[in-house]
């Protein structure tokens, strides 16, 4: 058999649906398996931390070319999986916005473990307990932090999920040797949308109403951008990609403004402040949104949302 | 000491759980705990947030069921804000969510169950797995693979984006369906019910055969069960009453509505996930073997015990089978399987039924809504059980309180007493295997946690 590229994959503060986003290749995950070979992958694949049969006391991940990494790092077992895959695999891939920027499970960043824990285990349903878990459950971090505050990451995979086809260009690209990112571009530089330009509006409405359509049935190419219809749209501060090979961008396309899934443009941007600011230089009232910390809601690691009381006190 | 059994982690699930095993001084098993390790808060961090946000936000709770968190919040948004949907919108979100459920049954059993029945639980872990079954099977792997994707890719195409799905939107649906789509839509459901009956036929004749005083005897316990019925009492995945059934198989019915009244959530110390009980049957909650108390099981075999029919001709065909075989309720934890590919055939059927009906393209998709303060309990049978949000929001519409109970939940302390079951069953004089532990996993996998 010919040298097939090895590949660990594990996922830390997730949701599985990275994960799935590699099965949706459909029949070219079948081409996928004739070029790599998983050596650990605990979605599908038995490999234990501990040895197979649970009796070894340090946790070992097998050595492997890539390792790709879904999920931000919220708790101690979180980090020392991260650790344990940084020494072993050779290529590090952030596997979608919660590996890239926290994602949606870094919104816990507006609110301390002591405000999560008084909630979650006192609500209505729920008979308060004495004390919170702490029996071989892993203590939380202080925080939910994206990959790259913890250990290097060499390759940044955004998306949440990443499209198959991003990932099969990933992985194809590695096979072959090259580590490229996604284009730097926004979701608006690949979106169809008819644009007119500044000064059209002056406040932004909520996403209440059917946008409007020449006809509906028609392409999305006859949409007018949904910005310029008065709907927040965070198309202009977040990367493109999700749509794909095809490039629509995938929520445009279903007449729905984007939420910013792919992350800031540039790694290290703030979708909340880049928002703030096209908004106020295109002249809309950003009074008129009903809150801010939204725009955060897949790029909250990298200390870009604190709790409340912090920010009053800054 | 005795000794102490790590299963960690827990694999070919797909929720973060080990499993911690104690054994007394003779090799026998003193006790034994799953750890269910995730703990991220939604419930606390949808707080403040514009309520008709929340629909894109809590799918990312679970990547495998992210249809089920949408149309569950959805309704609870359009509860909160007093508002009914379009007919129209109300079928396109059944549709999609009937669909989903179809997609993730295919995917749990040929990519993650499968490998347990078709490789053997004894196998080598490197290839007791779905690449294992491609190797061994290629024309079956090709299948399953392109049908599986064939569910997916309806999603995918009709409404953007089948992971963390966007279309469900208050009073309705975004996206109208042309005469061309429904079309389109219903000749590949029709392709994908003859799959549903394959896939049922193929299991029933090569896959649990082998297997059936295992399916039998692990993971063996006794509880209630938890599902959603029609006014008729047929399954229903979308929305309904709920039925509580007792292990001796008489029930309750009620309102989504009402379920505090009905159910509880008792904290564990070993565990972060809560573990939900019936606390009307006013017994507590205890997880002992012998005399459990206020523990009932959701998902597939739950939801097959307690209706007492199904509304689709082939998928009624197959429930009389099986209880033929048996009886309801069934206890046996392994035929969570058999009750998935059951839920596969109706899923297929049902979303032909809906296709089959013009109405579904009414462009009419989409009711005014506008924010207010109010609560909502929105209320659907997602793939891993009943699935509950209930939100309260303020008067311009930011959500106030958030709580969630997920499908998974309910089976927490089931899963824990299955596990318990198999591994006193199994473990004897201390000896372990590497066939025994995957056997105790494979307690956990039917749940499909
Ligand atoms: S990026 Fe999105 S799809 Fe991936 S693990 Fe995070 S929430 Fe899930
Ligand atoms: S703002 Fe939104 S709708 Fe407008 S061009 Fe950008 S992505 Fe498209
Ligand atoms: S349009 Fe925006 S939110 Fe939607 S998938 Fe693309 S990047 Fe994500």
């Amino acid at each position: 058999m010919s040298e097939k590229v090895t590949v660990a994959s594990e996922s830390l503060n997730s949701c599985a649906g990275c994960e799935i986003a590699v099965v949706d290749l459909g029949a070219r995950l079948l081409d996928v398996l004739g070029l790599i070979d998983f050596v650990h992958i605990p979605v599908l694949m038995d490999h234990k931390y501990y040895g197979q049969a649970g009796d070894k006391t340090k946790m070992d991940i097998p050595e492997a070319t890539v390792g790709l990494i879904s999920g931000g790092i919220r708790n101690q077992e979180h980090l020392e999986v991260a650790e344990e895959m940084r020494k072993k695999c050779k290529i590090i891939i952030a596997l979608g916005t919660c590996a890239t920027h926290g994602g949606i499970p870094a919104l816990i960043n507006e609110f301390t473990n002591d405000d999560l824990f008084k909630r979650y285990y006192s609500t209505e349903s729920t008979d308060q307990p004495n004390k919170i878990p702490d029996d071989g459950v892993p203590p939380l971090l202080d925080r939910c932090y994206a990959v790259d505050e913890k250990i290097k990451v060499d390759v940044y995979l955004p998306g949440c999920p990443p499209h198959p086809d991003n990932i099969i260009n990933a992985l194809t690209g590695l096979i072959s040797g090259k580590t490229e990112d996604l284009p730097k571009k926004s979701v608006c530089d690949t979106c169809p949308a008819i644009r007119h330009g500044k000064g059209q509006v002056e406040k932004l409405q909520k996403f209440f109403i059917t946008p409007e359509f020449k006809n509906p049935a028609e392409p999305i190419d006859n949409m007018k951008c949904l910005l310029e219809q008065g709907i927040l749209c965070m198309g202009p501060v977040t990367r493109a990609g999700c749509g794909g090979d095809k490039k629509t961008p995938r929520c445009i396309s279903a007449g729905v403004p984007c939420r910013g899934c792919y992350g800031p443009v540039k790694q290290n941007g703030n979708q909340m402040l880049d928002m703030l600011n096209a908004l106020a230089s295109n002249g809309i009232d950003i009074k008129s949104l009903p809150e801010y910390s939204s725009m955060l809601r897949f790029s909250g690691a990298h200390d870009l949302l604190k709790p409340k009381y912090t920010k009053e006190e800054v | 000491m005795g000794q102490v059994i790590n299963i960690q982690p827990i694999t070919r699930i797909e929720g973060h759980a080990s499993i911690e095993i104690k054994l007394d001084d003779n090799g026998s098993v003193k006790d034994s705990k799953v750890h269910f390790l995730a703990l991220r808060g939604f419930e606390k961090f949808v707080e403040g947030k514009p309520a008709e946000e929340v629909p894109r936000i809590v799918p990312r709770i679970c990547g495998i069921c992210p249809w089920h968190h949408h149309m569950a919040s959805i309704k609870a948004v359009d509860d909160c804000f007093n508002v009914t949907p379009a007919p129209a919108g109300s079928m396109l979100r059944e549709l999609m969510q009937t669909i989903s459920h179809l997609e993730d049954k295919l995917l749990h059993f040929f990519f993650l169950a499968a490998a347990d029945f078709v490789i053997g639980p004894d196998a080598d872990y490197s290839a007791r797995n779905v690449i294992g079954i491609a190797q061994a099977n290629p024309e079956l792997a090709k299948k399953i693979v392109t049908m599986r994707h064939k569910a997916k890719m309806i999603l995918e195409k009709f409404s953007g984006k089948a992971i963390h799905p966007i279309t469900a939107v208050t009073g309705g649906f975004a996206k109208p369906m042309t005469e061309s789509d429904r079309k389109e839509i219903l000749a590949e459901m029709r392709e994908l019910l003859d799959f549903s009956m394959f896939t049922i036929e193929f299991a029933k004749k090569k896959v649990f055969p082998p297997y059936i005083d295992t399916v039998k005897s692990l993971g063996l316990i006794k509880t209630g069960f938890l599902g959603t019925v029609d006014d008729e009492g047929a399954l229903n995945l979308y929305g309904g009453n709920l039925r509580m059934m007792k292990p001796d198989g008489t029930y309750t019915d009620f309102s989504p509505k009402n379920y505090t009244d009905y159910i509880s959530e008792h904290v564990v110390p070993y565990s972060y996930g809560k573990m939900p009980y019936a606390r009307f049957w006013n017994e507590g909650f205890s997880l002992d073997l012998d005399q459990p108390k206020g523990i009932y099981r959701a998902n597939t075999l739950a939801r097959i015990n307690v209706c007492d029919k199904m509304a689709t001709p082939k998928a009624q065909a197959e429930l009389e089978e099986f209880r033929e075989k048996f009886g309801r309720p069934t206890q046996a934890t392994l035929l969570y399987h058999w009750a998935r590919l059951i839920e596969a055939v109706y899923s297929s059927e049902h979303a032909i039924e809906l296709l089959e009906n013009k109405a579904i393209t009414d462009p009419y998709i989409r009711a005014k809504a506008e924010p207010k303060a109010g609560r909502g309990v929105g209320c659907v049978e997602a793939p891993r059980g009943t699935l509950i949000h209930d939100y309260t929001t303020d008067e311009n519409g930011l959500i106030k309180t958030a709580n969630m109970i997920v499908g998974t939940t309910h089976n927490l302390g089931p899963i824990n007493m299955s596990v318990d079951q198999a591994a006193r069953s199994l473990i004897k004089n201390g000896e372990v295997t590497e066939g025994i532990m995957n056997r105790i996993e494979m307690a956990v996998r039917a749940y499909d946690p």
